[in-house]
Parts: structure tokens; sequence; C-alpha cells
């Protein structure tokens, strides 16, 4: 039994690492589009005028209002019937990225309304423009305090990529679903990508607080992000 | 000209007036204290001065430019003025020597090693050459105002304005604030608002009275504090003397 699933195991070796291999291409450029794409919308909250607030606001809302899925859907198999084709795989990027960028948004606002008001008033006092102030001064803040919560959104990402299998990325689930159909081994195959990405978690976060430590205010010590065993 | 003209200065919150047509003048390297009630307006003026809250009304020239005119760049004229808070509003982020050297080297564009030699020079006048390394965080609350302060004066401004600059700091703290203060004297024009009427007293060379978001009185400490024309100013003074023990700080 246990030979005969070791076998299995390096048998579905090649198709579990290329599944993997999308899944973390996924993750990779979904995080960092939506990262980008959230540093301007959250920037747009806090310091753009009516109209570029409410329009940060109405991205935000529309995208946490509706399932990703539903997104996807759009992106996939509506936009084509105005003449807007992706491939699966560039669909699940933008889709991912768009999703990620609103969540992303509304985290790095709430620390950049974090960070006190005063070190605004100091940065333009000494006569730093609105624009530096960001870049030099409450940035830098807001992006260490924001850390925890980012950490969080990498997980969910890493979870949620597996939605692009539905679109017909080969993603890891959609792998696995590949050699369970063609096994009939589902248990076995569900539970090595269970483990997969229970792994892939575990060493996300933790390269992740350690990042955190790296780049804490000395003094001050790192955000800490919440995790179920501190509750 | 004077180098500093505030002229008739209103500002509003909402629909509560806070400051109801201040003016004065301040000379280069004059040291001038604002001293007042609570509320009375006082760090709504300095904020008025650097356009931290534009005033709804009045105008402000510095070195013969009108600050207050919408056509001019505000941020070149920040660079001018110095401000140092209450609550040091130092960087987090960063070490006291880039505190100091970040206004060099983002806003005068000065390149990062000469800079930094600046800020060296500056945190040793101020008495923390061996702090230049230590976070906010790592400072007592004296060692993060002086910071404060050489951050202010590492820009070469023509006036600096401290809003209740000791306010915040342990009485055994407030000392060493005052001296580097005092130390300024005569080469660099201060406004400053405070509490400290022994320092006020023995530094200032002119004394404002604010009360009610107007100016009540000014005159020569010695003037304002053996010898005030208005009543208001005789009871402050008297009041704040009992409260603070004019003699013993900054003497
Ligand atoms: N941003 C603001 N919005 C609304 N009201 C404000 C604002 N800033 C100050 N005020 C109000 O304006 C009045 C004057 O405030 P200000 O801080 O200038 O007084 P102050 O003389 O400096 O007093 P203190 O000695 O307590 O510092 C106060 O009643 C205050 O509540
Ligand atoms: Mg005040």
């Amino acid at each position: 039994m246990a030979t005969d699933f070791g076998q299995f195991f390096l048998h579905s070796l090649p198709n579990l690492m290329s599944g993997l291999g999308y899944t973390l291409f996924l993750t990779f450029i979904s995080i960092t589009a939506g990262f980008f794409l959230g540093i301007v919308l959250a920037l747009g909250r806090v310091y753009g005028n009516k109209i570029v607030n409410g329009f940060c606001v109405g991205y935000i809302e529309l995208i946490r209002g509706t399932p990703l899925l539903v997104q996807l859907f759009i992106i996939y198999f509506g936009l084509p019937s105005i003449g807007i084709i992706f491939s699966p795989i560039q669909a699940a990027l933008l889709g991912l990225s768009l999703n990620s960028g609103a969540y992303q948004a509304e985290y790095l606002r709430g620390s950049i309304q974090s960070v006190e008001s005063g070190q605004m008033n100091a940065a333009r006092s000494l006569g730093m423009n609105k624009f530096q102030s960001i870049q030099y001064v409450i940035l830098p803040q807001a992006l260490r305090i924001a850390i925890p919560a980012w950490s969080n959104e990498f997980i969910y990402l890493l979870q949620y990529s597996s939605i692009a299998y539905i679109i017909g990325v080969a993603e890891l689930t959609a792998e696995g679903k590949f050699i369970a159909a063609h096994t009939f081994r589902y248990l076995e195959v569900f539970a090595i990508i269970a483990i997969i990405y229970l792994v892939l978690t575990i060493v996300s976060t933790e390269i992740i607080d350690r990042i955190a430590k790296h780049l804490s205010i000395p003094g001050i010590g790192a955000a800490k992000r919440v995790s179920l065993r501190d509750i | 000209m004077s180098m500093l003209e505030v002229k008739d200065i209103y500002k509003s919150y909402g629909d509560v007036q806070i400051l109801k047509g201040v003016s004065f003048i301040m000379e280069k390297e004059e040291t001038k204290v604002i001293i007042g009630p609570s509320g009375t307006g006082k760090s709504t003026l300095l904020r008025c001065i650097n356009q931290l809250s534009p005033p709804d009304k009045g105008q402000i020239w510095l070195d013969g430019e009108e600050i207050t005119n919408r056509k001019t760049n505000i941020n070149k004229i920040r660079e001018k003025i110095g401000f140092v808070f209450q609550d040091f509003n130092l960087f987090n982020h960063l070490t006291a020597l880039r505190n100091v050297s970040i206004g060099l080297e983002k806003v005068k564009k000065i390149e990062k090693d000469a800079a930094r030699k600046r800020a060296m020079q500056e945190l040793t006048r101020v008495g923390l050459e061996a702090q230049v390394s230590q976070y906010p965080a790592q400072l007592s609350g004296g060692q993060k105002q002086r910071v404060g302060i050489a951050r202010a004066l590492a820009m070469d401004p023509d006036v600096i304005l401290f809003d209740e600059p000791t306010s915040a700091l342990d009485p055994e703290l407030i000392g060493d604030v005052l001296d580097v203060m005092k130390s300024l004297c005569g080469k660099v024009a201060m406004l400053i608002v405070t509490h400290e009427m022994g320092f006020a007293r023995n530094v200032a060379n002119e004394i404002i009275f604010m009360e009610g978001g107007v100016i009540v009185e000014q005159g020569s400490p010695k003037e304002m504090f053996t010898n005030a024309k208005m009543k208001r100013t005789q009871e402050f003074l008297g009041r704040i003397g009992a409260l603070y023990g004019e003699e013993e700080t900054g003497g």
C-alpha cells in the first residue's frame, strides 16, 4: 500500500509540479499587480478629491460586492462578446489582480490613515510637497503597518487562485482533478493537494513574518499578524 | 520692510471665529514669545503663518514676499519657516540623523553625504552626537525635541516657529530643550508659543499676549511683567506666574 502510494505520488509529480508552477505564478503576479492597484486606490481614497475618491469607492465596492467567480466569468466568457478576448491564464491574472487590488486598497487605506496626522504636518513644514510627503514619510510607515493584513491577503489569494481552474487554467487544483479523473484516486490526490497548499501557506506566512521583523522600526517592533492562536 | 509681517489675520473653523485680526511684525534674528490662555488661537496663528491652515483673510509677508498670495509656491516658503511641534512629530521610521537630513536631501536636493554631514553638525549643536543612529522611539522626550529643533535648523530657515516645545516634556527634561533654544537667540528668528515664563522673561526681545483671538498687548519682557497696561495681561501673568513658578525655569 505504502509503496503503491509512493509510486502513484511519483507518477503524479510532473503534473502536480506543473500545476504548482501555475498556482505560484498566478499568486505572485496577482498579489504584485493588486498591490500597485491597491496603493493607487488607497491614496485616491485618502487624498483624492471628491471625484477621485468617489471613483475609488465605486470600484472597491463593486469588486467587494460581487463574487470572484462572477468577475472571472465576465472577463473570460462575457468580454469576448464585445470583442475583447483573453486566454484563460490572462483572464485569471486580470481577474485575480483586479480583485486583490480592491481588497488590498482597503487594508492600505486603513494603514495610511493610522499614520498620525502630525507626520504629514511635519513633512509639509519642511517644504515637501504632498507627493514627497506621501512617498518619503507616509507610505514607508503605512506599508510596514499593512504587512500583517497583507500576509493574510497573500494566503487568501494563494487559495482563491484555485478558482482559475474553472476557466481552464491548469493550476494545482486543475491538475489534481485531471489526475483523479484518470486514476479515480480522488482521496489521495486531493489529500496531497491539500498538503501542498498547507505547506505553501505555512512557509509563506513564515517568510512574511521574517520580512516584517526585518523591516520593523527599532523601538517600536514589527506589526503583528493576528493568528487564531492569539485569540 | 521687516523680515516677517503678519497683517490682520482672520481664521475660522466652521462657524467659530478663532483669529480676529492679528497683526505683528518680526525682525531678523529676533526672539518673540507668544503667551495666552488655552484655546486662544496661538497654535492656529502659527499654523496660519506656515500655511498648514491658511488664513481666511489677511496677509503675511516673509522677506517682502506675500506668502498668503495663492500664486506663491508655498513649499519654497516653508523651507524658510521652521516648525517645532509640541509632540515632536519626528519621522518614526527614520534615525535621528535621517530625520534631520531628509529635508536637505529631498527638498533642498543636497547630495546625500553632504546632507548627512550637515545633519551631523546640527545634531552635535543640540548635544545629540551620541544619538544620531537612534530611532525616535528610542529617544527621551527631551532628546526627541532637540532632534526636532535640529531638523528645523538644518534647513537654514529665516524664522523658526515653536508651538509649546516643552509642554509634552517631563519637568526634568525641559531645561535641556530651553538651553538649546536659548543658544539660538540672535542667530535665527524665533517665534515661540510657551508657558515657560522664566524663559520668556529672560530670553524674549518681545512678548505678545493673546486672548480671544486678538493680541491684547505686546511689549518688552520688562514692560509686560512690571508695567503691563491692560488689566487682562496683569491678571494672566499673575495667574501663570503662580502656576508655573516664573523664576525657576530657563532662568
Ligand atoms: N482643525 C481644527 N478644527 C476645528 N477647530 C479647531 C481646529 N484647530 C483648533 N481648533 C479650535 O480652535 C481654538 C483655538 O485652538 P488653538 O489650538 O489655536 O489654541 P491655543 O491657543 O494654541 O491653545 P492651547 O494653549 O491649548 O494650545 C480651539 O477652540 C480649538 O478647539
Ligand atoms: Mg496650542
